[in-house]
């Protein structure tokens, strides 16, 4: 496990580079080298979504994505959703929804949401728990999660 | 002690105050902690369920490049000189000695400065044990000639538990006695006597945030940083292990992804100290999600319930019989065979009840606290068993349970006269909402239409202490400190919404201190729904002590009562600038009398009684066994909300999580291994299980005794759960499941079998 390799990548819009080894996920080097942790590990095995990352504006699991495929390419993480001061709207209204309680899935809800609204802007309820269905979460926010949807749909649509 | 709510503070519904940070990803947890020069720990553990351990070979495992050192139990003696630790028995040991007793059971343990380098090096330790013969099911435990522990080691903590010390030969850790008037004539003379057995499976809590724990020498002290729901417990129970007073041992928490009971008591954190006073270096260990379910569980329990009816539907008697699967190690579990003993016998009014309950030691993985104390186990036999009744007696399944409902103001079955529990309003409610007695779309075909209802109630955790500080600083700005863990729950905002009502300033304004045993004062720990109602009740006296405070030195400066000088202003004409505090303090304990050892009868069993109903529409297909839910409903009397909108959050997600370890969760044991511990074969909900509908409601109610009318609430809607689904099913196609969950291969079984 000591083979290591040089990567560079785009890091929430600004370049970024690393010494990594090839065994390494993308959650392992963005939380041992940028001290990005709202990516997560939890399950280890793609089944929950706390470690979703974008890469390349495609959703990924980051425990299951080894961080040399990132070579490259473009990584965007929760911390780069909302740089300043003003959220996003899909963050918005998670809080307003109180779509969470223990915030351990939290991150990975928002950037699907994200994701979801981008491709779909006015999804149907059904269209939303299939969407969101790769994505766990024990405290059960899950209605609150769904209202969160609507409710930042609702906002992207009146630019607020 | 309630006073209502004037300044709007309390009774708003806030949104979190960690929001920001939890959507942003930037919450803390200790997941994400990263401390200079660390380790991180990966744990080799048993694989067979009971076996002498021969030998354990870690050669291979030292010789990895980057392992920095690998240990075994007599390791661990060298800085702890009797590694056994839990909160009701001293039984379990830091890793394994001599003897392993469950499957996953910690044997050794492997130190690298790369987790990953840990992890293979871990797969390298090789152990031989010889096999024993294994305990497996709770009522096999009582007479089986297996015996998990040689001796039994109380703590010492409890003294319903002293009279077992040194006892062998035994898997009981406890047995609790209730005997209330004389069941035996009223047996004898009954109209109908009805017997059923129900059991529950094993579970796991499965927090999305695996356990984690890390400790960090220093000179003569000890920092342990862990997702702990028990701080104080953490520090009080390794300063005893270390033989050090509790002042050279610091615990520290953060925001917790997840508890639900599971991060309770010692679970990683006696071996990480371990490991920081043999390597003087702080050591992380951080679980992967399969090594969860090793680590806890919630009990299997099966119950024999039995009762006396009239012909007009009054019970008068009733016999629980209850036998608690509590794994390997005792962890809190006689604490659950003993508390929820209590109310085996359900909110009813029954004059002559027997209950046995007993906590067994099997060859399982540990089981402790979940989201229920044992409650969810006992509402599931016990509604389940009420209307078997109803239907057998043909008596309308709603108006039996009011003929025999429990109300404020009688006796419950320990003798405590029951008080501010809504139990009638709480079945009203549901009926209302549910549209019971109204016409309902029976379904057609193969698909068939089924309701059914259930009420459950818990006793709180008693008696316990919480102490809490609210400081204010020469800026008027304050700060609460307490030893809550906000894990979901949202007790940072509920508390700071509390202290606010009383200061009379925004909740937003009030900065809350995470737990810190060095800086937080004692609290026995979050669980059982007992922090709103004990912390709740110290921080309102805390805050009130301030308030109390900043009369006094309005007094003390010549200032007329009632005088609205702005903080900052006082504290400059005391101080002669912008210096000092005004510190307010506050606890609070309830009163309580425990049992009496033989009769199980107390006159005050608790500072407060929780009640919970759920409600169900269900639609089954009969072909596959299916059942979808189309409609559950939630009512609780959690007594008047502190913040409406959590608390509803805290009803829905209680209930989701009940809903999977009614419908799908088990952890399936064969030939003594763990078939399924991972999230692709252990299946909680996801979006696609939700009910169709989801209905919460707290029904006006006020705990007089509780902060501004309040009373906990994260059990309560766990409790009627599964049996209200498993009284819909029975409603719509005639068969009565009597073991959870409740899956469509279960159901098509028993459709098969025939029904009613
Ligand atoms: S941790 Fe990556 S999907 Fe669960
Ligand atoms: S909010 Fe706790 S897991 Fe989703």
């Amino acid at each position: 496990m000591s083979a290591t390799r040089h990567i560079r990548f785009t890091l929430n819009g600004r370049p970024a580079a690393a010494e990594i080894g090839t065994h390494e996920t993308l959650v392992d080097v963005l939380r041992d080298r940028f001290a990005l942790f709202g990516a997560r590990e939890s399950c280890g095995q793609g089944l929950c979504g706390c470690c979703t990352v974008v890469v390349d504006g495609r959703a990924v699991s980051g425990c299951l994505f080894l961080a040399a495929a990132a070579d490259g390419a473009r990584v965007d993480t929760i911390e780069g959703l909302a740089p300043g001061e003003r959220l996003d709207p899909v963050q918005e209204a998670f809080i307003e929804c109180g779509a969470f309680q223990c915030g351990f899935c939290t991150p990975g809800f928002v950037l699907m949401t994200k994701q979801l609204l981008d491709e779909n802007p006015e999804p149907s309820e059904d269209e939303i728990k299939h969407y969101l269905s790769g994505n766990l979460c024990r405290c059960g926010a899950y209605p609150e999660i769904i209202e969160a949807v609507r409710v930042a749909s609702r906002k992207r649509k009146s630019g607020g | 002690m309630s006073a209502t709510a004037k300044a709007g503070q309390v009774g708003r519904s806030l949104p979190r105050l960690e929001g920001r940070a939890k959507v942003t990803g930037r919450a803390d947890y200790i997941h994400n902690l990263r401390l200079p020069g660390m380790l991180h720990g990966k744990i080799f553990r048993s694989v067979v369920a009971h076996g002498r351990i021969r030998r354990v070979d870690v050669e291979a495992a030292r010789q990895v490049p980057g392992v920095y050192a690998v240990f075994v139990s007599d390791d661990i003696r060298r800085v702890i000189a009797n590694p056994y630790y839990g909160p009701a028995f001293h039984d379990q040991p830091i890793l394994a000695e001599g003897k392993v007793r469950h499957i996953g059971e910690p044997v050794a343990v492997v130190l690298a400065e790369d987790p990953h380098v840990a992890e293979e090096a871990a797969r390298l330790i090789v152990a031989e044990y010889d096999e024993l013969p294994a305990v497996t099911g709770e009522v096999e435990a009582m007479t089986s000639n297996v015996i998990v522990h040689d001796v039994l080691k109380p703590a010492g903590t409890f003294p319903d538990l002293k009279h077992l010390e040194g006892r062998k030969g035994t898997n009981l850790a406890l047995d609790f006695h209730l005997r209330r008037g004389d069941v035996k004539p009223a047996f004898a003379t009954a109209d109908h006597v009805f017997e059923h057995t129900f059991r529950t499976q094993p579970v796991m809590h499965t927090p999305l945030e695996p356990f984690v724990s890390a400790a960090e020498p220093c000179d003569g002290t000890l920092t342990i940083y862990t997702a702990s729901q028990s701080p104080s417990f953490v520090r009080i129970e390794i300063a005893r292990l270390l033989s050090w007073p509790e002042n050279r041992v610091r615990v520290k928490t953060a925001f917790l992804g997840g508890g639900f009971g599971a991060k309770l008591y010692i679970k990683l954190e006696a071996l990480v100290a371990a490991l920081a006073l043999l390597t003087h270096r702080p050591v992380k260990i951080s679980l992967a999600m399969d090594e969860q379910f090793f680590t806890i569980t919630k009990h299997p329990s099966t119950f024999r319930i039995k009762s006396a009816v009239t012909k007009d539907g009054r019970i008068t008697a009733r016999e629980c019989e209850v036998w608690w699967n509590g794994g390997a190690y005792a962890d809190i579990g006689p604490r659950v065979t003993q508390k929820s003993g209590f109310t085996a016998a359900g909110p009813y009014d029954i004059d002559n009840v027997a209950i046995d309950s007993y906590a067994l030691y099997t060859n399982r993985p540990p089981a402790g606290a979940l989201r229920g104390f044992g409650i969810p186990q006992l509402v599931w036999a016990y509604e389940s068993h009420t209307d078997m009744i109803a239907r057998a007696l043909d008596i309308d399944p709603v108006e039996f349970r009011r003929r025999n409902l429990l109300r404020d103001g009688r006796p419950q079955a320990t003798g405590t006269v029951m008080q501010d529990a809504a139990t009638g309003k709480v079945l009203d409610r549901l009926v209302e909402r549910i549209g019971w007695g109204r016409p309902f779309d029976r379904g057609q075909g193969t698909i068939k239409r089924g309701r059914g209802v259930a009420v459950g109630f818990k006793a709180s955790i008693a008696p316990t202490t919480s102490g809490a500080i609210f400081n204010i600083y020469a800026d008027g700005s304050c700060a609460l400190y307490c030893s809550t863990v906000d894990m979901g729950q949202g007790s940072d905002t509920a508390m700071a919404q509390i202290a606010a009502e009383v200061l009379d300033v925004p909740a937003e304004s009030v900065r809350v201190v995470h737990p810190d045993t060095d800086v937080t004062p004692y609290d026995m720990a979050t669980l059982g729904s007992r922090s709103t109602y004990h912390m709740g009740n110290a921080v309102k006296r805390a805050a009130e002590d301030a308030r109390a405070k900043i009369e006094a030195l309005k007094a003390e400066l010549g200032l007329p009562p009632g005088s609205n000088i702005p903080l900052p202003e006082l504290f400059r004409r005391k101080y002669g600038m912008q210096a000092g505090n005004i510190v307010g303090i506050g606890s609070f304990v309830p009163s309580y009398a425990s049992p009496d050892h033989d009769t199980g009868l107390t006159p005050n069993a608790t500072p407060f009684w929780m009640v919970g109903g759920a409600g169900a529409e269900v639609e089954v297909d009969t072909e596959t066994g299916h059942v979808r839910i189309m409609r559950l409903i939630n009512v609780a009397d959690l007594g008047t909300p502190i913040n409406p909108r959590i608390v509803e959050t805290q009803l829905s997600g209680g209930a989701i999580m009940q809903l999977g370890f009614t419908m799908q969760e088990c952890m399936e044991f064969a030939d003594g291994q763990l078939l399924n511990p991972s999230l692709a074969d252990y299946k909680i909900p996801g979006m696609r299980d939700l009910p169709a509908r989801i209905e919460n409601e707290a029904v006006a109610a006020v705990q007089q005794s509780g902060p501004f009318g309040a009373k906990g609430v994260g059990e309560t809607a766990t409790f009627g759960v599964s049996p209200a689904i498993a009284n819909a099913i029975d409603d719509a196609v005639g068969v009565r499941l009597r073991e959870l969950p409740l899956t469509p291969e279960a159901v098509y079984r028993a459709l098969v079998k025939g029904g009613r």
